[in-house]
């Protein structure tokens, strides 16, 4: 393992190692994440980037238990949760660890909310199913939470019915049932992308000051490198179901090591002061993933690309001295 | 220009190739049993100029109206009230057989090259469909142009009999950009065209277009709710709140110096890729009210910061502020 990864275990809130998960297909087995290593540490903000496809969703919903079983599989790894093993806990202990101590939001809160129950009645839900409370105590419990993540009338509005919520409301609701009984790491899977620009900026924002005063660990997983840059310390860029590139935010902006991340940066259209005739692209397309190559998976579209990338896939290693780690054999 | 003539103007050409004037698109809602319908007004008055070759951005969130103006400009949503002109003729209100015609001129890319294909039909069908739908040329001449717009878009000749759910998002959407240049057509709406696409594939899409623009001197009106995608591709840009456009200016300008407060609150709220960047944001209250009951007066004064009592009675007009800007506010400056 990396020196940067063996630093950070002793602190580690999470760690996962060599995690794999396979879903059997018509075409065969098909690996979305292949052997990922990576540690958050308690109150830590982590990106996981990468393009759809790239195994960021799969890894957030197994480091939840939540990977349906069949067609999907853990094929390998371990993820330790304060020190225990998640993927060896019996599903009624899981069932405990998540609300309470793990927490996830998704992008479209309509799959996570159930449309017949009044909102007020889910969150107490939740919040007896984790603690001893009575139902005007969980109810009141729920009331302050839901004024907590903006939500104008909390009083009024907790009878209401998630059909009855805009967009932006109904994410409100389910991150303050996400954070209703306090847990120490929240995993937010495109929390704001389904949202118009000024309600994704609010939400955002509503998240890194509940993770700030909650002191929770937060799991961002998205595609947007804007929402990367504002909210979060560390980054981790996930190509073809392998990490490619982990390293502070600030870093990673300034120095991409990798040429997938350091294509990535370029093409994004950005607000500029002056005209660009063209965007710089990334050649070509993701690779499928039935059919790997046995190298680097990123050697067909790099502009760096050597013989030997072909032949085995790099390891994550650490580069330089700002805590970054790469998988390239020719790193910047 | 004589309306008839059919020949693309020259950019020289005083007269801007596309002119929306008063459009007004409502749609009835049912309000409840034996209630009268509500209107709601998705496209409140617009007026647009699209000069020949150029691209007009238009930018707002979900809801602004925005697809229902592109939609209305081209009659696919027939307009309630006012005019849509291309190179001078009214097409509001065409009789079929001239309204065909006009289809030849103006096309669509829609957001969603998975639910605009049709999945039974193969590549080269869907390309040829407009040549046939309009007889031009003989087949083999039609088969030539389909393997013609392909090269242009950048797919093989190998993918004719292919299907469409064979293709990743980014081939969907050069098939989707190739039928809707069969025509030649002199105008094309791109309603969100990379917006389900991935960073990687949307850059490779948006110089394409832009490409499409500079040779073949289409006028595009890009729709789009991305403010760093629609800045890189538009030379002017139309900022759209509860169906009329707030303000509009060519696309540095805008950026520059935003005038309306709703474009600074939306600039302000774009997260920018640069973890050095500090910036103060123009916090916006509330939500977007419902366009079945828009606000009195200023429809954004219920969420603006400088709203004052005039902006809760009168409606601002989009006023003149001075180098091709125009802003509809009581207290912008210019």
């Amino acid at each position: 393992m990396s020196t940067a990864a063996t630093a950070a275990t002793s602190a580690a809130l999470l760690q996962v190692r060599d995690l794999s998960v396979e879903f059997a297909t018509d075409e065969g087995r098909v690996r979305a994440v292949d052997g990922i290593s990576f540690a958050v540490r308690p109150g830590e903000t982590v990106a996981l980037v990468g393009e759809s496809g790239c195994g960021k969703t799969v890894t957030g919903l197994a480091l939840l238990g939540l990977i349906p079983q069949p067609p999907g599989r853990i094929a390998s790894g371990s993820i330790l949760f304060a020190g225990r093993d998640l993927l060896a806990m019996p599903e009624t202990e899981l069932r405990g660890m998540r609300g309470s101590q793990i927490s996830m939001i998704f992008q479209e809160p309509m799959t996570a909310l159930n449309p017949v129950f009044r909102i007020g009645s889910q969150m107490v839900d939740v919040l007896r199913r984790h603690q001893r409370l009575t139902r005007a105590q969980a109810r009141a419990a729920a009331i302050e939470m839901l004024a907590k993540v903006g939500l104008p009338a909390p009083g009024r509005r907790i009878d209401e019915y998630p059909h009855q919520l805009s967009g932006g409301m109904r994410q409100r609701v389910m991150i303050a049932m996400a954070l209703s009984c306090g847990p120490r790491l929240l995993i937010a899977d495109e929390p704001t992308t389904a949202l118009d620009v000024t309600t994704q900026a609010q939400v955002m924002d509503l998240i890194v000051d509940l993770q700030r005063e909650f002191g929770m660990a937060l799991i961002l997983i998205t595609h947007d490198l804007g929402v990367v840059a504002e909210s979060c310390q560390r980054a981790l860029v996930m190509y073809a179901g392998k990490i490619v590139e982990s390293a502070p935010v600030d870093t990673l902006f300034r120095v991409p090591r990798h040429p997938y991340t350091d294509g990535l940066l370029a093409s994004i259209p950005r607000i500029r002061a002056d005209r660009l005739e063209r965007l710089p692209v990334i050649a070509g397309m993701v690779p499928d993933l039935r059919h790997l190559p046995d190298g680097c998976r990123f050697a067909e579209r790099c502009p760096r690309v050597r013989d030997y990338c072909r032949l085995a896939s790099p390891p994550l290693q650490p580069i330089g001295k700002a805590g970054t780690e790469v998988a390239c054999y020719v790193p910047n | 220009m004589s309306p008839t003539d059919s020949r693309l103007p020259g950019r020289e050409s005083a007269e801007p190739l596309l002119q929306v004037r008063g459009l007004r698109k409502y749609f009835p809602v049912p309000a409840g049993w034996l209630a009268a319908p509500q209107q709601l007004r998705a496209v409140d008055g617009v007026d647009l100029d699209i000069a020949t070759g150029q691209t007009l951005g238009l930018v707002g969130e979900s809801g602004c109206g925005k697809s229902t103006l592109g939609r209305a400009i081209l009659q696919l949503q027939p307009p309630d009230a006012g005019e849509v002109r291309l190179a001078g003729q009214n097409i509001v209100g065409l009789r079929p057989a001239e309204r065909k015609a006009m289809r030849r001129e103006m096309q669509i890319i829609f957001q969603d090259p998975y639910a605009s294909l049709s999945p039974r039909r193969t590549v080269a069908q869907i390309i040829r469909e407009p040549l046939d739908v309009h007889q031009v040329g003989t087949p083999a001449e039609r088969r030539e142009r389909v393997d013609e717009l392909l090269d242009t878009v950048g797919l093989r000749a190998d993918v004719l009999d292919r299907y469409p759910h064979e293709f990743s998002g980014g081939q969907r959407q050069r098939i989707g950009i190739a039928r809707a240049l069969a025509l030649e057509p002199r105008f094309i709406v791109a309603d969100e065209p990379v917006s389900a696409l991935d960073v990687s594939v949307q850059s490779q899409v948006l110089n394409l277009l832009a490409r499409l623009q500079s040779e073949h001197g289409i006028a595009f009106l890009f729709i789009s709710h991305d403010l760093a995608v629609i800045q890189h591709i538009s030379e002017v840009i139309a900022v759209m709140y509860l169906g009329k456009i707030v303000e509009q200016a060519p696309a540095f300008e805008l950026y520059a110096q935003p005038l309306h407060p709703y474009t600074q609150a939306l600039l302000s709220a774009v997260p920018l890729p640069d973890p050095r960047a500090r910036r103060q944001r123009v916090p916006l209250k509330g939500e977007v009210p419902s366009a079945l009951q828009p606000p009195s007066g200023c429809a954004f004064h219920t969420r603006c910061p400088l709203a004052a009592e005039r902006c809760r009675v009168e409606t601002p007009v989009l006023r003149d502020a001075g180098s091709g800007h125009q802003v509809a506010c009581h207290f912008a400056p210019g």
